[in-house]
């Protein structure tokens, strides 16, 4: 190192969690349970009581089977999740998930979640899959476990893990982080066994609708910064569906969540006139979107089809869309409650908005928007790593196909990336979606499991680190506070909120803002409407990579929350790339609310019923990418 | 900006800071009124409100995004470990006033047994697809049915285009 002066410490565990939100926590839980005298450690950006996507809480559990009330089945489950994301899930890692979350809710319960009690000794159905929570402590509760499991000590809060660390001998294998402290500079040098990625999805990719004071109210939390996607790239990792990124509508501005209002209390969206947004389109969505899965006609219509609908209403000029929130919401009553709890248990700024204008929700209508693009693994969208199926669900072997992880579904561990030590849980695992909070959790859970099994079976196994390496990655992780060292008194600039101008260095939010520019102009944001072709994701593909050549000369940080930013940047922008490089292979629309490829505009069940994967190589920044058939372990359709 | 401190009130103690999700709550350089708080990057609040809630001086308010939020408006809340509630007031700008009380949890805080108290798993098991708690011989079955499973081929023949 040069003029930057800092701590080195080595950290030496079995598993190395990164990222105590949902599935990190869910991890530390289950590790715990399997391997007594292991040493399981978290490393979390935040603070585990109140860090990843329910920090702020949450209002409902959207994933609850109900099997011991007999309300569902996992078959019905699996077709449910596979019909939403227009026929293309792994089956396996869905049936996986579904068949054990119910426990883990159940825990949550006995851990003191308030969960509606039904009077039948079930619980209170917001909708089919939904239950309704009081979730203002969720987070808090679920931290307070994974805490009691692997102790205060092993849980590092503010230490932002940035890159993985491969064996010295075998490029295959992850064996092990490294990071920093983000208030003090503290280095960290993780040595692991085995390492799970759980540091979740990507916000602030594409350009978020306010981009002044309220530009932090995206609708997935900030400081979702796509570091999972980020450090699996970077790391070699096959990754999949990262073209499956996706919008959600929600009320106007503070994005507060729709699920209450429109499965609880049963309120209806409108356009500006009052009439039904959907079946105007019918008849267009049918003939260019239907497919071999019969999409349109399924009992609950997926959700990018209601949301390409609405958009259609807007684009004819009968947009936006209402919520008649007047139709379902009473002052005063217990649908007010509802109404209000659903915000203030997970998007409080909803509220703010509501009260700075007046808002009754019991006398108008409100609008409801769709955001900007997220890059995400739990919601109704797929991106992520390429995981290993569980060994009693996935078939062992594809014939027909290579035999290569790449292609493959099973290779023995479950929910092990391509690369071996690697597992990933939440938004970091692909081709699984709707896991949401209890599934994410529940899929931690997997995975500590199996690589406690790893970890039994690999007993004799020497972890060794290249010392000269880890070196030469601290330099760089270090390398943007050097610049602004070496630098800072070779310009002058006036007193502003914003970074310095210097022609030889670019901050983080200078880049950020010229990544969620590409993005939104060329690759599908809101600015076109969701619209793009391959000549726009061509153009957005080489701004990339002057923005990457731009990172990798000049990226520079003032002190260690700005190095913290930068590197959120960095796994920003890979993340990026290969959600443009992904949405250029597939040749064809499959989930129009979320994008429509002008140039393709309809669903091609003949060529394109695939998972699209891809494999970038670090130091040629070449990328490859291929088609793997799904295979339905449930009857199709 | 969406949270801001009182500075009158704010004794420095830091918990915001601990616990905000945005690494954006820190300590203003002391000075002759001592250490504060400060939101350091409003751009990258999410109105989260842990701050608001963490603090035991209710020196933390929020003031909705300006963006889009007309002024005059507010949220507040009390969140109490003791009674288990989370008290809101929503005052509106025209001077109406709405309160919701909603439990948190239903247990004790720190009340959770740790999952290393339960009887250490039968080893065979970790070849099983049972989680914890999913088997009599793994503390009990919290699922409340067998787990299920579904008949897969072990080999799959596909055609590749």
């Amino acid at each position: 190192m040069g003029m930057v002066r800092t701590r080195v410490r080595q950290i030496d565990s079995d598993i190395l969690i990164i990222g105590g939100g949902m599935a990190g926590t869910g991890a530390a839980w289950e590790a715990k349970y399997w391997c007594r005298n292991c040493r399981i450690v978290i490393a979390e950006k935040a603070n585990i009581n109140r860090s990843g996507a329910v920090a702020m809480g949450l209002s409902a559990i959207n994933t609850y089977l109900g099997l011991r009330c007999k309300e569902n089945t996992v078959e019905d489950y699996v077709k449910y999740v596979r019909g939403d994301l227009m026929g293309i899930v792994r089956e396996d890692l869905v049936y996986d998930y579904a068949r054990h979350v119910d426990s883990t809710v159940h825990l949550f319960d006995e851990w003191g979640l308030p969960i509606w009690p039904a009077p039948n000794g079930c619980y209170v159905r917001e909708g089919k899959w939904q239950i309704m929570i009081h979730g203002e402590s969720y987070k808090a509760i679920v931290a307070e476990a994974a805490r009691k499991a692997i102790g205060d000590d092993n849980i590092l809060n503010r230490v932002m893990v940035t890159h993985l660390l491969k064996s010295s001998s075998d490029p295959n294998r992850v064996v092990g982080a490294l990071g920093f402290n983000v208030n003090d500079g503290t280095i960290y040098v993780f040595k692991a066994k085995a390492v799970i990625m759980a540091a979740g999805g990507g916000s602030q990719i594409y350009r978020p609708r306010s981009q002044g004071e309220g530009l932090g109210r995206s609708w997935y939390p900030p400081w979702s910064s796509a570091s999972s996607y980020g450090m699996m790239i970077e790391s070699g990792a096959v990754m999949t569906m990262f073209e499956a990124r996706f919008v959600v509508p929600r009320f106007k501005d503070g994005y507060g969540p729709v699920g209450a209002y429109q499965l609880m209390l049963k309120t209806r969206i409108s356009n500006v006139n009052g009439q039904d947004f959907w079946k105007p389109h019918l008849d267009e969505v049918r003939k260019l979107y239907s497919g071999k899965g019969r999409y349109v006609d399924l009992p609950i219509t997926p959700t990018t089809l209601r949301v390409y609908a609405q958009r259609l209403e807007w684009i004819n000029g009968r947009g936006p869309s209402l919520m008649r929130t007047d139709e379902t919401v009473k002052k005063g009553t217990e649908s007010e409650a509802i109404a209000f709890e659903d915000f203030l248990d997970m998007t409080i700024s909803q509220v703010a908005i509501w009260a700075g204008q007046n808002h009754e929700p019991s006398e108008r209508p409100y609008e409801v928007i769709t955001t900007e693009p997220y890059v995400m693994g739990s919601h109704a969208t797929e991106c992520g790593a390429w995981a290993s199926g569980p060994e009693d669900l996935s078939p062992r072997k594809i014939d027909g196909l290579p035999n290569d992880r790449g292609t493959q579904y099973y290779w023995g561990y479950n929910r092990m990336t391509t690369l071996d030590g690697l597992f990933c849980a939440g938004d970091a695992c692909g081709a699984n979606p709707h896991k949401f909070s209890s599934g994410s959790f529940t899929e931690g859970r997997l995975a500590a499991k199996s690589a406690v099994l790893y970890l039994m079976d690999h007993s004799d196994e020497k972890i060794d680190v290249d010392k000269g390496q880890v070196d030469l990655m601290i330099s760089k992780l270090v390398e943007p506070l050097e610049r602004w060292e070496e630098g800072k008194y070779s310009v002058v600039t006036g007193p502003s909120s914003m970074h310095p101008v210097d022609p030889s260095k670019i901050y983080w939010k200078q880049g950020l803002f010229r990544l969620q520019k590409i993005m939104d102009e060329y690759a599908g944001g809101w600015s076109t409407m969701y619209t793009t072709n391959e000549w726009m994701l061509n153009r957005a593909i080489e701004l990339l990579q002057f923005l990457k050549e731009d990172f990798i000369k000049y990226a520079a940080a003032r002190d260690w929350h700005e190095l913290m930013r930068t590197w959120e940047l960095w796994h920003r922008i890979l993340t990026a790339e290969a959600v443009v490089r992904h949405m250029l292979f597939r040749k064809e629309t499959r989930w129009p609310g979320y994008y429509v490829r002008a140039d393709y505009p309809a669903l091609d069940d003949e060529n394109w019923h695939v998972f699209v994967n891809s494999r970038y190589d670090a130091k040629t920044g070449e990328w490859e990418l291929w088609k793997v058939p799904v295979v339905h372990i449930i009857e199709f359709p | 900006m969406p949270s801001y401190v009182i500075p009158a009130k704010c004794t420095g103690c830091g918990d915001c800071v601990n616990i905000c999700p945005s690494h954006i709550m820190k300590f203003t350089k002391s000075g002759v009124f001592g250490r504060k708080a400060v939101n350091i990057e409003p751009e990258s609040c999410w109105e989260c409100y842990n701050c608001v809630k963490h603090c035991p001086q209710g020196a933390v308010q929020i003031r909705g995004y300006v963006d889009f939020t007309p002024l005059g408006g507010s949220v507040e809340v009390y969140r109490d470990e003791k009674t288990n509630r989370v008290y809101w007031t929503i005052r509106y700008r025209n001077g109406n006033i709405k309160h919701f009380v909603f439990p948190i949890r239903t247990k004790p805080w720190n009340s959770i047994k740790p999952p290393n108290e339960y009887p250490e798993p039968p080893k065979e098991f970790l070849r099983t697809p049972y989680l914890s708690l999913e088997h009599e011989k793994l503390g009990g079955n919290k699922l409340g049915v067998e787990l299920p499973t579904y008949k897969v081929p072990e080999v799959i023949k596909v055609e590749v285009r």
